[in-house]
């Protein structure tokens, strides 16, 4: 492996960057090139870019042997800053602690398309490994040259390169002292299996724990710069509205209150946050808002709209229409799920300032090169004079991929010359991000006597295709995907439309399994081959006593599950609902989940059972209520999420299979928990309830 | 209050979640008891005695509540764990053994978006155990 002087510029280094790696000093950089393609989805709304096919990460290893490590991706509570570090770790054969994660800074880091559709872990954990594996070897190499010696005799070992032979040592620090080394990595070298890891696969706590218990972290919304100001932006009184009149007398009269107008856009800039808030109150506007769609024909309107480029194309497989008419059992049912909000604990926040014409823009985003190009356009600048940083964030959970506050603070920093914070008060959060989309799902199905599936037709208006294909065996099939105008700004989320199509396939086996009379896990196991589907829901029926005990009565036991990402689910569940006032009461849950190698056991758990509470909210309460273009429940007090009270007991287990690559876990363990409720309500009181929501308020639906 | 400690103070461990309220993220002490700072005057706090996140540690040494958060991760993106930990305390302070319905009692009107109350209430029983042994509570 050839070992090259660090001579040539790196093309992609901006300024700071050279800046950046002249602080690093000597010592060695390896970079990683020509990884595979792999496209991603991160909702409809956004344009994408290809992944380019040159840098993905760097790796520097300074003259004191510590290691930093160079990534676009973001930690955003997903816990990759520990997960990623811990692999690195790994294949560098170092001690944990060595390792520092850069993430997230677009002057520092490569170009990267954004932290989302659970690609960190499958995706840039082996680009990191495979950097850290070519890193470790040049060690080697230059130690071997020091020494005269065969680089396949040494050992890399706990920071240290060892001679077995000779009993000679040197730590990595001591190897890239005085040197200026670089390796460009593109092949795959030989990575450590997952059954030899010593740190990762290991329950290592999150790098910074400490900093989060004692306030210490600085998130983007926290972010100080001398001179600050305040921001506040004036919001149209609906979606589509269009300025009449503004007077903007009493605010630009307040001491220190600077009025900002750009066409529609109307922002005030204070001194102090309370002064800029009472500027915004002074400011007298007259919007135009046009009348639009409300919650009451939500399913009818995205039905009838189609989006102009019509349905994708169909997944086809035998005939639906030639199974259905000898089918015994036949079954026509459609489902609905609401739009619901990310409602993110730390609403959009930004600090920019300005340097001339290059911003500097301190935000949290899942995707901060996305936001740098956003700004790049709103301010027409070219994109490499602006820099995103993003501090580790108040979480997204698939809602912050777009960068509105980030251009606002800007637009309102450039117009008084100083940094200026803007953080979206709750309401705006609720009003002017995105949704994860509703949707309208029709499914038909028909299968024979003996429990075997026979067709299967599965139709999702406007929710989004992800999982929409069945695992179970069936041999017609007709499924498709239909775009619809959505009368909601919508994007991404977590898991995006798995939910929405588990939901549906989920609960429509667990009819058919009752109109064939079979149990419904029977009814799964005897049309499902995926062995590691297989295993999970065997996983989880066995932990919750499936089949073993009956419900009291008022109560309920559902299951579902699926595999989308490489995630395995199976979800059981226990509901109890009141008979008088229809009160639902969440008992019980178990979720098992198998998604290859385990990177941290601990940050794992961590966020399976983060999904599955999070997935209480879709299921149960959470719905965004709207009319003529206005969002009616924008606060926590309307709209329902999760509370302690809300909690069942919760058993995950884990399944490790090291024999296989692993698999992100942001997102798929929200899918399973739904459609289980549902079909536990159904055995509780013999309602079926088919739409998400199950429980808006309250009680239960219908 | 919040805005004070946040903008003047440059006590950022206290965040802002809704400003209404309903989320805890804001939670502080006031002469122990935990407040919502975005819901209070500062007249209203003067003379009080104020403990945010950042005076909850002392010389170095976590409070009982803030170990057990540590050890059980009772967190992901961390930024309702302030606010849990000072509920907590309070909680801890009027009931050292809490049950679980002083537990939502005292801890419903905090949200944790990325769902981590399954830890939260283990790093609680985790902080009574602490205090049980003697661990100190310095809070309030």
């Amino acid at each position: 492996m050839p070992v090259d002087e660090m001579t040539e510029r790196l093309h992609w280094f901006q300024l700071d960057r050279r800046e950046f790696l002249k602080l690093c000093g000597g010592g060695l950089l390896v970079r990683l090139t020509g990884l595979r393609s792999d496209a991603q989805e991160s909702g409809r709304s956004f344009s994408e870019h290809a992944l380019p096919q040159e840098i993905s990460a760097w790796l520097h290893i300074d003259e004191e042997g510590k290691t930093t490590v160079f990534t676009g991706k973001v930690e955003i509570g997903q816990n990759i800053r520990t997960s990623l570090a811990q692999l690195v770790a790994e294949e560098l054969r170092v001690p944990f602690g060595f390792i520092t994660m850069v993430m997230g800074d677009t002057d520092l880091v490569p170009w990267d398309m954004g932290t989302f559709g659970s690609r960190s872990t499958p995706t840039m954990g082996p680009q990191l490994r495979n950097m850290a594996a070519a890193a470790r070897q040049v060690l080697v190499e230059t130690a071997a040259r020091r020494w005269n010696a065969d680089p396949a005799a040494l050992k890399a070992e706990n920071g240290k390169v060892t001679d077995p032979k000779t009993g000679q040592s040197l730590s990595y620090g001591e190897i890239t002292r005085g040197e200026k080394l670089m390796q460009t990595v593109a092949a795959d070298p030989a990575l450590t299996p997952a059954i030899e890891w010593k740190i990762a696969g290991k329950a290592i706590p999150k790098v910074d724990g400490r900093d989060f218990v004692t306030g210490k972290h600085q998130y983007p919304s926290d972010i100080f710069r001398p001179g600050m100001q305040f921001g506040k932006v004036l919001r149209p009184a609906g979606f589509h509205a269009t300025l009449v009149s503004v007077d903007t007398n009493a605010a630009e009269k307040m001491p220190g209150v600077k009025v900002v107008r750009d066409g529609d856009f109307v922002g005030v800039v204070a001194p102090d946050a309370w002064m800029a808030e009472q500027a915004l109150a002074a400011i007298q506007a007259k919007w135009n808002v046009p009348a639009q769609t409300s919650n009451q024909e939500l399913f009818d309107y995205l039905r009838n709209h189609p989006q102009d480029g019509g349905p994708s194309e169909p997944h086809v497989t035998g005939s639906v229409e030639q199974a259905m008419t000898s089918a015994e059992v036949k079954l026509q049912q459609h489902y609905t799920v609401q739009y619901i909000a990310h409602a993110p604990l730390e609403p959009r926040a930004a600090v920019a300032e300005w340097s001339g014409d290059r911003p500097t823009v301190w935000t949290g985003t899942q995707r901060p090169f996305a936001v740098r190009d956003e700004l790049a356009a709103a301010f027409r600048i070219p994109a490499r004079n602006v820099r995103v940083i993003m501090p580790d964030m108040g979480s997204a959970y698939g809602g912050k991929h777009s960068g509105e506050c980030a251009v606002e603070a800007a637009r309102l920093a450039k117009a008084v010359g100083k940094p200026v914070k803007l953080v979206w008060t709750r309401e705006e959060e609720f009003t002017w991000a995105y949704f994860r989309p509703a949707g309208w799902i029709n499914i038909r199905s028909g299968a024979n006597k003996d429990g075997k599936l026979i067709a299967w037709e599965h139709h999702n208006y406007n929710s989004g295709p992800s999982a929409i294909n069945t695992p179970y065996d069936v041999a017609n099939q007709i499924i498709q995907f239909h775009p619809a105008q959505s009368p909601l700004r919508q994007g991404s989320y977590r898991g995006l439309a798995a939910t929405a199509n588990h939901f549906a396939r989920e609960s429509h086996m667990d009819e058919l399994a009752y109109a064939i009379g079979i149990d419904t896990l029977e009814f799964r196991l005897k049309n499902l081959s995926d062995p590691r589907l297989r295993t999970v829901f065997q996983a989880a029926a066995d932990r919750f006593g499936w089949g073993k005990q009956k419900p009291v009565a008022g109560r309920g036991f559902g299951i579902a599950g699926g595999v989308e990402k490489g995630g395995h689910v199976a979800t059981c569940v226990e509901v109890e609902v009141d008979s008088a006032n229809k009160h639902v009461h969440l008992l019980r849950v178990v979720q098992a989940w198998e998604s290859g190698a385990i990177v941290n056991p601990n940050g794992l758990r961590n966020q399976i059972e983060g999904a599955l509470v999070q997935a209480i909210g879709g299921a149960l309460f959470e719905a965004v209520q709207f009319k003529d273009g206005r969002i009616l429940n924008p606060h926590f007090a309307q709209y329902r999420v999760p509370r302690f009270r809300d909690m069942p007991q919760i058993d995950v287990v884990l399944i490790d299979r090291k024999d296989l690559p692993s698999a992100g876990a942001g997102e798929i363990g929200i899918v399973g928990l739904a459609p289980a409720v549902s079909n536990a309500i159904f055995a509780a009181t013999g309602k079926r309830l088919r739409d998400m929501p199950m429980a808006a308020g309250k009680d239960l639906m219908g | 209050l919040l805005s004070v400690l946040r903008n003047q103070l440059h006590l950022t461990g206290t965040k802002y979640g809704c400003g209404e309220g309903q989320c805890g993220a804001c939670t502080v002490l006031i002469n122990g008891a935990a407040r919502r700072s975005c819901q209070m005057r500062v007249a209203s706090a003067t003379d009080a005695d104020i403990t945010t996140i950042e005076g909850l540690e002392r010389n170095g040494t976590l409070h009982p509540v803030q170990q057990a958060f540590l050890v059980e991760e009772a967190f992901q993106c961390g930024y309702c764990t302030s606010g849990m930990i000072l509920s907590a305390t309070t909680l801890l302070r009027d009931h050292p053994q809490p049950t679980d319905q002083q537990i939502i009692e005292y801890m419903n009107g905090n949200l944790c978006r990325c769902g981590t109350y399954p830890r939260i209430v283990a790093a609680i029983r985790r902080a009574a155990e602490i205090q049980a042994k003697g661990g100190t509570s310095h809070a309030g």
